[in-house]
């Protein structure tokens, strides 16, 4: 184990290696293509030599020592025989040797255009800005001369054939210059034209772009695996090695006999072809090397490229320890900062303790406790850092040793921070910190109310926990990360984390009116809250004291509270009369008693929530999780109270409403004909800008999408206020109008992007109607109800609506998350500085004040109107008093 | 006893508080009458409100900011058109939007401008119209029907008698402009013009019949329809264009550069210049997520409208922009083309100064930002 150093790594250069450096970097010349020999050794100067490291446990890396793992590998080297072309910069190459003489290989500028570019470039360089354009035009000049302007040489066109083939035209016949030829151009380039060019004479020359050394990269970066059968099987770029080698040796002893040109010529480009995908083995043009299976190869670029690439996949992002993922399920008895860890979980992840003075006999405990007995240890780390794992035998003996600067790795427990995630991590409230409760069974267990910010929910979603090492990781995430401090969200500066469903079912219901509640009643919806005093009932009925739903809310706001607002069940009167209102729909707080209003979601939902922004806003976060947790319990109780169930009887409507709405329907098509037929005698008046098909159309939907918000509000009268799916939607809990329209009234018209539906058959949309019907029932209206069944045809519209639904969804999804992750990459360096601007890292400054006000968008409620004016009211209103 | 005016401006002239809230402040002062104690008791807690809600020095406000507004993204829908303020004229709406305006494309798919007018147009339906006609481009198809007549070689057009005086163009000048495009000469008879091909042959005559219909004989060849509607807001009268060209109208008689406006960010910017480019951006993206129902401050749709513009030039999201740019070899090759970005890095001989958040994660060390950028210095004894 290293100590780690702490020093920061201030600069990372980058630039080509010379042929004379990989020489010097190489630990050996590998000359032979073999790997092993007969008895599983590795060759000598062979692609495995034991010199480049050691993969196999057991032996020892002959340059360095080390074992395998902590040798990181040494490079070797394979001289080529003849020069081939770096693919990847075969385009500079291009660029080079069009904008070089061919004899003095002179950059074709005059001096005077070389000093403007090079001074450029130097103040881009200067200022971190990107020098490409730059360098563009100094190539896009220097193609232009005809002669050289130096020496006087004619220069000639240069053919590129891809991806790595150069040729010059010599008048009527082509020359192909081969790599030595423009090795030898690119070493005469000087210092100074190597500059102009946008390269770095020091780190960057450009004869290094052409290949005459080949590093053979460690052996631990392409490990061979042996197979059950005992048989070896290389990785793909120990194959691609093997290649290069075999044709470079072939290459040499074809030379040396005194081969004709032309065998010469193929192995020279035999050469650069295994070179070149060796580099890349996806570059177009060639076809890609394939392992013996077809398989493309993958070789260097494909292993540094795409999303599980190096980059992406291995450096950004990485697999961590002490991490857990299990399937979640809901725990509405859970505080919203805690998470229901499972035990089997709990005694598995560890956090390390240091033994001190303090906790040595706390310590011992853990250790005495041994693994198998929850708040236990796993594993005992003694000052000279040797590791002894806790077991059921040994943990009494270790108990006794456990010394001062020792450390330990205790069992989660209770009261432990952990972080709890869900994916996609769209927002930073996708991972938060939670308190640990360990419970039985299987899952992870979370309170429902802090679904909306993960967006999560129990049709078997998973979730990660990953628990915290360090002290420091752990203060942090207690005050930055933990629930409390994500309430508010800063997208829109409202809470996030909030009642839903049966919160606010339970709550609307507990306070419409005047409910009334006995002693022992609201004392039962009190008792998971913090409830400390009961406040004065409301008055007595036959002599026995009764409190209202009102008054078991005001025990969960704190004193002091005054708000007044319109509930979401407020329906616009003309003139609004507040407290008297007879829907109850004026909320009004006074020092924290509700003295009328019903409480539904926009009062404690997520999202909306006015109640938990106001208390969060003005009695810190802390007591905003309390009511949080406060009023989902009472909601529960509450919906618990009053009994509250929903199924498909909900949905029957008397005879009657059938009546009327097949009547208003049956009313619908005929309008719907007469339109029909005002178009075939050629009478209807097209809107403007319009076709008259395309009036036909708006009309016809017009008309049966209003037939259907009628039938939806028949049924809504007849279901009544007290029907389960009505409650749900006024209040918000759950479903809309919508919903309860389509499954008591009429499901109403299917659409593919936005149009009836058209597509099918020539002239109609299925087989059973006729060609060129316009009607309602023909293009995908859907007359009856999800209650009442749907027709066959209407089955089928139905299903072509739903399917553009899931295709939309799955099409949305990659192209939002495209969109976030650009939009991240290209924000993720702008911070607010201490003087409120906000600067990326190069120190350009971006805004010169933060959002023009420099007003925390998650603080964002005083940047409105209404804060200054509530200020103003409190102080004026006080000094009355 | 109430303070004047004059008080409350003496003491709020040298708060700190940006302009919005001072001016609110004095609006509501105006209303209400405090007396010098209450008046100092509110200064004092409207600063500390201020105070209070102000942003944190070291926070990440560039990955909240692209946070809040990529996460709607997921529940915004993918239908494309739809009407949206005007009945008549189709716009691209949900995510397709939201990526265009990121994307700063060149070319949106539903350029569409408002056109605002000055006063005398303005209250005028008639001037109004003449205006739209002016402004639409107009093509033979819309003034008449086109035969081609083999036996003659030649091509007729019968211009509509009706539309020609409503759309105020003379079969004189419909002639003169066929002629300046066509380059062939054009037979007046009436109402029926003659278009003769240059050289007798049947192809030359379809193709010219094809040509004919094609030449913009009035209005500007961007911009396929003109709807004028009357804005009751406003009282006044307003055209909406399907298709764009700001430059265009500027020369127009009638048109109030000053209100008129388009969706095309890039144009707004080649007009208008790169604050109002900026502005744009932030109205499109804005209008773009409220008509979804998605709640977010403005303040993180500022900071992206300003990472694009800060150069003085529009500039997109992604490779080809923001993301091209990053100063950090690492940070660029994490991204996107992370081969090609490393290879030009080794042949200019980059460096890299580990300063951006990526690089800093790659090479395994705290990121410069938040509370990673916190340091603690021990202060020297004195």
């Amino acid at each position: 184990m290293f100590k780690t150093v702490p020093k920061r790594i201030k600069e990372i250069r980058f630039g080509l290696i010379s042929p004379k450096e990989y020489r010097k970097m190489s630990v050996t010349r590998v000359i032979t293509a073999d790997t092993y020999d007969d008895d599983g050794f590795p060759i000598e100067m062979g692609l495995m030599d034991p010199r480049m490291g050691v993969i196999d446990p057991g032996l020892r890396c002959k340059t360095c020592g080390g074992r395998a793992g902590e040798c990181p590998g040494h490079f070797g080297h394979v001289e080529l025989i003849a020069p081939v072309v770096h693919v990847g910069f075969a385009k500079l190459i291009r660029k080079v040797l069009r904008g070089t003489c061919r004899e003095c290989s002179a950059l074709l500028l005059d001096s005077n255009q070389k000093k403007k570019y090079l001074e450029q470039i130097r103040t881009m360089r200067k200022i971190g800005q990107p020098i490409e354009d730059i360098t563009n035009e100094v190539f896009k000049e220097a193609r232009k001369p005809k002669t050289c302007m130096y020496c006087g040489a004619k220069q000639l066109d240069i053919k590129v054939e891809k991806p790595s083939t150069y040729v010059e035209k010599m008048g009527d016949h082509d020359h192909k210059l081969m790599a030595s030829d423009i090795r030898v151009r690119l070493e005469k380039i000087s210092n100074e034209d190597i500059e102009v060019i946008g390269m770095d004479p020091n780190n960057a020359r450009p004869e290094w772009v052409i290949l005459t050394v080949l590093p053979v990269p460690p052996v631990t970066m392409r490990p061979s695996i042996t197979l059950e059968s005992g048989q070896r099987s290389e990785d793909d770029l120990t194959h691609k090695l093997v290649d290069i080698i075999r044709i470079n040796q072939r290459f040499q002893e074809n030379r040396e006999a005194g081969a004709p040109q032309l065998i010469i010529e193929d192995l020279w480009e035999l050469l650069q072809y295994h070179v070149t995908t060796f580099m890349d083995n996806a570059v177009s043009g060639v076809p890609p090397a394939r392992h013996r299976s077809g398989r493309p190869l993958k070789t260097l670029s494909q292993r540094l490229k795409g999303k599980e690439g190096r980059f992406r996949g291995s450096l950004s992002g990485k697999r961590v320890n002490f991490s857990a993922r299990t399937v979640i399920s809901p725990d509405p008895n859970l505080s919203i900062s805690e998470v229901g860890v499972p035990l089997s979980i709990a005694m598995e992840m560890t956090i390390p303790v240091n033994v001190t003075t303090r906790n040595i006999e706390q310590v011992r405990e853990y250790i005495r406790r041994g693994p198998e007995n929850h708040p236990g240890a796993n594993y005992m780390e003694r000052s000279d850092r040797r590791r002894i794992k806790v077991t059921e035998i040994n943990c009494e003996e270790l108990a006794e040793t456990v010394e001062l600067g020792w450390k330990i790795d205790r069992q989660l427990k209770n009261g432990d921070i952990v972080l709890f995630n869900r994916q996609p991590s769209l927002h930073r409230m996708s991972i938060m910190a939670h308190e640990v409760k360990v419970m039985p069974h299987k899952t992870f267990r979370l309170n429902p109310a802090v679904c909306p910010p993960y967006n999560a929910d129990f049709d078997g979603d998973e979730m990660n926990m990953h628990v915290l090492q360090t002290e420091e990781a752990r203060a942090e995430a207690m005050m930055l990360i933990h629930v409390q401090e994500n309430i508010l969200s800063p997208r829109f500066g409202g809470p996030i984390i909030g009642g839903i469903h049966d919160h606010i079912s339970g709550m609307y219901l507990l306070t419409r009116g005047d409910s009334r509640l006995s002693k022992s009643e609201i004392l039962d919806m009190l008792s998971k809250t913090r409830l400390e005093e009961l406040s004065e009932p409301a008055g007595e009925v036959d002599g026995k004291p009764y409190w209202t739903g009102k008054q078991a809310v005001s025990h969960i706001l704190p004193s002091g509270l005054n708000m007044a607002y319109k509930a979401g069940i407020c329906e616009d009167c003309d003139t609004c009369k507040e407290e008297n209102c007879e829907l109850d729909a004026y909320v009004l707080i006074k020092d924290g008693q509700l003295l009328s209003g019903t409480i539904e979601e926009k009062a404690v939902g997520a999202f909306k929530g006015l109640i938990v922004d106001k208390i969060i806003k003005d009695y810190g976060s802390a007591r905003g999780l309390q009511f949080i947790n406060d009023a989902t319990m009472l909601g529960i109780k509450g919906v618990m109270h009053y009994g509250f169930s929903f199924g498909i009887n909900d949905e029957d409507i008397p005879n009657e409403a059938s009546i009327q709405i097949s009547e208003l329907l049956g009313e619908a098509e005929d309008r719907v004909m007469n339109l029909i037929l005002a178009y075939n005698e050629g009478n209807l008046e097209p809107l403007p800008g319009r076709t008259v098909d395309e009036t036909l159309e708006l009309k016809i939907m017009q008309e049966l999408g209003k037939a259907r918000d009628t039938t939806g509000d028949i049924a809504g009268k007849y279901l009544g206020l007290e029907n389960a799916a009505v409650v749900m939607a006024k209040s918000g809990a759950r479903g809309s109008m919508l919903n309860l329209t389509q499954m008591a009234g009429c499901v109403g018209q299917q659409a593919v992007r936005g149009e009836r539906i058209r597509r099918g058959y020539a002239g109609r949309t299925l087989s059973n109607f006729h060609t060129g019907d316009l009607g309602a029932s023909a293009h995908g209206f859907v007359k009856n109800s999800y209650k009442s069944g749907l027709s066959p045809t209407e089955y089928f519209f139905h299903a072509i609506g739903g399917r553009e639904g899931l295709v939309d969804t799955a099409v949305r999804t990659s192209q939002s998350g495209y969109l976030q992750r650009r939009l991240v990459n290209a924000l993720q360096d702008l911070e607010v500085q201490y003087d409120g601007t906000v600067k990326d890292t190069r120190g350009m400054v971006v805004q010169f004040k933060y959002g023009e006000d420099g007003i925390d968008p998650m603080k964002s409620e005083f940047s409105k109107p209404q804060a200054i004016k509530w200020i103003i009211e409190s102080v004026t209103s006080k000094e009355v008093e | 006893m109430a303070v004047s005016q004059k008080t409350i401006e003496e003491m709020t002239r040298n708060l700190q508080l940006p302009k919005n809230i001072l001016d609110t402040l004095h609006k509501e002062l105006e209303e209400t009458k405090v007396t010098k104690k209450q008046l100092e008791e509110i200064i004092k807690r409207v600063v500390e409100g201020y105070e209070y809600a102000c942003i944190e020095a070291c926070e990440a406000a560039g990955v909240v900011s692209a946070q809040s507004i990529g996460e709607p993204g997921t529940q915004m829908t993918m239908r494309t058109f739809h009407y949206a303020g005007v009945a008549e004229i189709n716009v691209t709406l949900g995510l397709p939007r939201l990526i265009e305006i990121v994307d700063a494309r060149k070319n949106p798919s539903t350029p569409m401008m408002t056109v605002y007018l000055t006063e005398d147009y303005a209250k005028d339906r008639d001037m109004a119209r003449k205006l739209a006609w002016n402004i639409e481009a107009t093509h033979i198809s819309h003034l008449g029907s086109l035969s081609t007549d083999i036996t003659e070689m030649l091509v007729t057009i019968e211009l509509n008698e009706k539309v020609i005086t409503q759309r105020n163009i003379t079969p004189e000048e419909v002639a003169e402009k066929l002629e300046d495009e066509l380059g062939s000469t054009v037979e007046i008879d009436g109402n029926v013009l003659m278009v003769h091909p240059e050289n007798e042959s049947y192809r030359e005559l379809l193709q010219l019949s094809k040509n004919v219909e094609n030449v913009t004989l009035k209005g500007i060849s961007d911009i396929k329809r003109v709807v004028i509607r009357k804005e009751d807001t406003i009282d006044e009268y307003v055209l909406y264009t399907e298709g764009s060209s700001l430059k265009h109208i500027d020369d127009l008689d009638g048109v109030d550069m000053t209100r008129s406006t388009t969706n095309n960010i890039n144009e707004i910017y080649e007009v208008f210049g790169i604050e109002a480019a900026r502005n744009s951006i932030i109205k499109e993206a804005t209008d773009t997520l409220r008509e979804q129902g998605l709640s977010v401050d403005v303040r993180h749709i500022m900071l992206v409208a300003d990472i694009m513009t800060v150069d003085g030039e529009v500039k997109a999201i992604g490779r080809h922009g923001i993301s091209g740019e990053k100063a950090s070899v690492l940070a660029r090759a994490a991204f996107e083309v992370t081969v090609n970005h490393l290879l030009d890095a080794g042949m200019r001989g980059d460096i890299d100064e580990l300063r951006g958040v990526t690089e800093n994660v790659i090479v395994g060390q705290p990121i410069q930002l938040g509370t990673g950028h916190v340091k603690l210095m021990a202060a020297k004894r004195t």
